[in-house]
């Protein structure tokens, strides 16, 4: 059985903002799952509704087994869940976090000791187990709140948004460490993040999400594999119309997708197209301010399946990100 | 139901645990009483001699409305941390666990009614300094019940606003805008015979009225039905004020 069913959830908020209009996707147990999107596009709306934190108000979805609208009880038992403004205590030490966790969690009062000391222990936070998490720094706090969610030894662990506000340095470890719950867990691991790269290094498949629904799904790579050849990024400021009509004549283009000044070129050999662009663009008296060759990444699926370019700062004008 | 008190339990260790790391709210929580004790006694202390006055010192008459008054406000504040812990996500972390949601406010309104029970216990050792006398056994759990009710009452409300709210510049316009003119609209400061007769009609329906009444008279030992009958009030107003609190966290929970 998956590990979470999703099917067709809709959720309208106070004020008519469709947050969700229709969305469904399945994690299989064990996968690391991401949810790819723009904040705005509902990717926390998801996992609070499987959380129970929040309500649907159309569809059907299970975790674990259990249904988050029929069974919100069964559903707390199985899941960690860490959210992406932290949610610790700052005014208690990292190890009453971690038991007072455990307790609401219902792990047997004989073993909370021990798994909480094994916990410390596995994120690294011995030393700083009796200070105030007051004191302790992003990527620290980042880590008691993963060993909180994972203190029961749940089915599935929810991180939304886990390396939002984190330094490079602190996203990096973080990396690491959802490496090493990968490899030492039996922990199916539901992702969302706004970020290409995290989503690409991370996630073993994902959905990439906008305006309230799954865009496309798939593994990564077979994303990046589904766009054939090379892409030509070319920024020629407000004659980007005129140079679709005109790029999509040149041989060897395979599509042309205008995005505001920025106009994406699928070619299917960067090489021999590029010069043959530039001189087409050149001819037609169209000033080129830049032009650049690579291969297809993740931004590039994103264009192709939501006919925009991924601006991880775009937002609807929703608030459905709280 | 075991779960509940151990949730209840774990979580008000929870705030136990803060309160005791706040070296300043210890501090202020016995030196406010001090200055309300000593303020009011000084200011009004000849107010005794008017006819109709209940006690011979004034300190006597004071304690019980400075210990109410101390009762009402640490109930009223205590919604601040959990408006902290709403910007900060801990409620919701809670909330996909299966913790008890009543456990969630009951833990917040226990913990103040018994910091306010360890507070009263300050408040008559000052008095008890300052001449007022210590009230009798029954006299004492009187008291005690009248502030932990008040309390728990005003705790819940606040509990409730903060749910509704969830911002602390609200919280704090409705505490100074309620707060002082209960206190006042009561026979806290001056003998219920001496208040103005519009006042009085309107402190008949006021719960710090209520917790002061049953206050003082227990402490002065003077009418026990009194006690029993505001004490039963307060019950009563408690009660619709958790009631109030559960429905506003319903209300937060749709909302989301």
């Amino acid at each position: 059985m998956d590990a979470i069913h999703v099917e067709n959830l809709t959720k309208t908020y106070k004020g008519g903002v469709k947050a969700l209009q229709g969305v469904s996707f399945n994690v299989k147990q064990g996968e690391i799952f991401g949810l790819l999107g723009p904040n705005g596009a509902g990717k926390s709306t998801t996992v609070r509704i499987l959380s129970t934190l929040s309500q649907a108000d159309g569809g059907r979805a299970t975790v674990a087994g259990h249904d988050v609208t029929s069974d919100a009880a069964g559903v707390r038992r199985s899941i960690g869940y860490v959210a992406q403004a932290t949610g610790v205590d700052r005014w208690a030490t990292g190890r009453e976090n971690l038991t007072l966790q455990a307790q609401m969690l219902r792990v047997s009062t004989s073993t909370i000791r021990a798994r909480v000391g094994e916990m410390l222990d596995w994120v690294n936070l011995n030393e700083a187990a009796d200070k105030l998490v007051n004191t302790y720094s992003g990527g620290m706090k980042r880590r008691l709140e993963i060993a909180m969610g994972l203190v029961h030894q749940p089915k599935v662990l929810f991180l939304d948004e886990p390396t939002t506000g984190l330094d490079p340095e602190t996203r990096l470890a973080l990396w690491r460490d959802l490496e090493r719950l990968r490899a030492e867990r039996d922990v199916t691991v539901l992702l969302t993040t706004h970020y290409l790269e995290e989503a690409d290094a991370l996630c073993d498949r994902l959905s990439i999400v906008d305006h309230g629904r799954v865009v496309i799904e798939g593994t990564p790579s077979a994303l990046k594999a589904d766009i054939a050849g090379d892409t030509v990024t070319i920024d020629i400021g407000d004659a980007g119309v005129r140079a679709g009509e005109i790029l999509g004549g040149v041989n060897g283009v395979l599509e042309v997708i205008p995005a505001g000044a920025l106009v994406t070129v699928r070619v299917r050999d960067g090489a021999t197209a590029v010069p043959l662009v530039a001189a087409a663009l050149g001819q037609a008296h169209i000033a080129v301010h830049t032009m650049t060759l690579g291969r297809a990444s993740l931004d590039d699926v994103y264009l192709k399946y939501t006919g925009h370019h991924y601006d991880a700062g775009f937002a609807t004008a929703t608030g459905g990100k709280r | 139901m075991i779960l509940f008190f151990a949730d209840v339990w774990h979580l008000w260790l929870r705030h136990m645990r803060a309160t005791i790391r706040l070296p300043i709210w210890i501090a202020v929580t016995l030196i406010q009483p001090v200055i309300w004790l000593t303020l009011f006694g000084q200011l009004f202390r000849r107010v005794v001699e008017l006819p109709g006055f209940e006690t011979t010192t004034y300190i006597q008459f004071l304690t019980p409305g400075v210990l109410i008054m101390t009762a009402m406000f640490g109930g009223a504040w205590s919604g601040m941390g959990l408006i902290d812990d709403l910007h900060h996500n801990v409620v919701d972390r809670m909330l996909a666990t299966p913790v008890h949601r009543a456990a969630v406010i009951a833990a917040r309104v226990l913990h103040a009614a018994f910091t306010v029970v360890v507070q009263s216990f300050i408040v008559l050792a000052l008095a008890l300094a300052l001449g007022a006398g210590w009230p009798s056994v029954g006299g004492t759990i009187g008291v005690l019940v009248a502030a932990a009710l008040v309390t728990a009452g005003f705790s819940a409300m606040s509990t409730g606003v903060a749910l509704l709210a969830r911002r602390e510049e609200t919280m704090i316009a409705v505490i100074n805008f309620f707060g002082l003119p209960l206190a006042f609209l009561s026979a806290t400061f001056m003998s219920a015979q001496l208040i103005p007769q519009w006042m009085q009609s309107v402190s008949k329906a006021n719960p710090v009225n209520w917790a002061v009444s049953a206050a003082r008279h227990a402490v002065l030992g003077t009418d026990t039905s009194a006690v029993w009958i505001n004490s039963a009030l307060l019950l009563v107003f408690t009660l619709l004020m958790v009631m109030f609190a559960t429905a506003s966290f319903r209300v937060y929970r749709r909302s989301t």
